[in-house]
């Protein structure tokens, strides 16, 4: 008789997702930006849906590359990894407690008023400053280090920070 | 049999995307402020991006085994298929500015209309897509007023920039037989019924910033027929050199 390996449930696969920080900004997982769509299991074969943060991120390879190496070190060895398209990733999904960590490491995070990514809404925004509180902050370039963020600039303590951007 | 007409689009769409792309990437490192010059890498980043989805699709449709990569380093000019626009020089910010600009305005409107199309692909990558442009519309919009709207200086290349520009726009609102053949089918809007909601847009964004559009109507055109300037050769050649001289590379 061969042994049966027993699947992991999907709460424990999550639990192990959850552990693989963001690339870029490490403190954020992978579940709390919320690029993974779908975990499920057919057969004794996992399948992943993943969804780009932005189209052109160089980033996504390598969030690819991590959870096929993190997975794989906690015994998962069939592993599909999906990329989906649509519908396409919002900021919305990013978790509270990402938002939390975003906030506490400096990046301010984005609203969640479900007006993004439709032109002219973009303009007229509030940003608070992550590390004082001030809402008197301006842009200085919708652009940033990063595909998904900002630069801002808070008036009243002066420090320049990252805004991560809605889309 | 594969979908002639639709891999046509596919390749229309991406180079369009490509060529932009790295016409702006040039600017990496030589803006004229820090900002400014990760805003233009961050636009060349997102217009890669959307190449990616958009060549790797007309691969699949052609259906003779060719990727991204062998459609974007492999090719010759006459087989591409951008629109003449997005192949002219950078020349000065200006310049730069008003092309993406005029770009832009069509860019989002396309990809509004193709979120609609009856091909599932065709609708994914455009509603994908769309995001990233409100922020390239937005910025270049703004961008335009401002320069515009300047010294005397920015306003002169400016309107400079729009006179030398406008020609190469027509081009993005002629109908052949291929948009013909896939509008009826439902996957693209005819390129001309965006015509009237561009120009709006254009003529406000113009009219704030002071500049005045041309009024002659010629445009330039051939780059969907793959019939292009000089200007795409010399592109390509840089574009395409590491890839050829090292044929399979990766790293």
């Amino acid at each position: 008789m061969t042994a049966v390996m027993e699947r992991p449930t999907l709460d424990q696969i999550w639990a192990w997702l959850d552990q693989i920080p963001d690339p870029e900004i490490p403190v954020i997982s992978l579940v709390d930006l919320g690029v993974i769509r779908d975990a499920l299991w057919k057969g004794d074969t996992l399948h992943l849906k993943v969804t780009p943060t932005y189209s052109g991120c160089p980033a996504t390879a390598v969030i690819n590359l991590d959870i096929q190496q993190h997975l794989r070190a906690n015994g998962i060895d069939k592993l599909v990894l999906e990329r989906q398209l649509s519908p396409a990733w919002t900021t919305d999904w990013i978790s509270e407690k990402g938002r939390r960590n975003l906030q506490k490491f400096g990046i301010a995070p984005p609203p969640k008023d479900g007006e993004h990514g439709s032109y002219g809404a973009l303009l007229g925004r509030v940003v608070e400053c992550p590390r004082c509180g001030s809402k008197t902050t301006e842009r200085i370039s919708q652009f940033g280090s990063t595909p998904c963020k900002a630069s801002y600039r808070c008036t009243e303590c002066l420090e320049p920070f990252d805004y991560f951007k809605c889309i | 049999m594969a979908d002639k007409a639709l891999f046509e689009f596919l390749t229309r769409i991406g180079d369009t995307t490509l060529v932009l792309g790295h016409r702006v990437s040039e600017w990496c490192g030589h803006a004229p402020a820090l900002e400014e010059d990760i805003a233009l890498a961050n636009t060349a980043l997102d217009l890669i991006g959307h190449t990616r989805m958009w060549l790797s699709r007309a691969g699949e449709v052609e259906g003779k085994g060719r990727t991204e990569d062998d459609l974007a380093f492999l090719r010759e000019a006459h087989e591409f298929r951008n629109y003449l626009l997005v192949e002219r020089p950078n020349e000065d910010f200006a310049v730069t500015i008003t092309r993406q600009f005029l770009f832009d305005a069509w860019h989002r409107l396309m990809l509004i209309s193709l979120q609609e199309s009856s091909d599932q692909r065709v609708s994914e990558i455009a509603e994908k897509a769309s995001k990233e442009v409100a922020y390239h519309v937005e910025r270049s919009t703004d961008l335009v007023v401002r320069l515009g709207d300047g010294t005397e200086e920015s306003h002169r290349r400016m309107q400079h920039a729009v006179d030398i520009l406008w020609p190469y726009t027509g081009e993005l609102f002629t109908d052949d037989e291929t948009d013909r053949e896939l509008s009826d089918r439902g996957i693209i809007p005819l390129p001309s019924s965006l015509e009237g909601e561009w120009k709006t847009h254009v003529d406000g964004v113009l009219s704030a910033a002071t500049l005045v559009r041309p009024e002659r109507e010629y445009a330039h055109k051939g780059g969907k027929a793959g019939v292009h300037t000089e200007h795409l050769g010399f592109l390509l050649a840089e574009m395409q050199v590491t890839h050829r001289a090292h044929p399979g590379a990766t790293w």
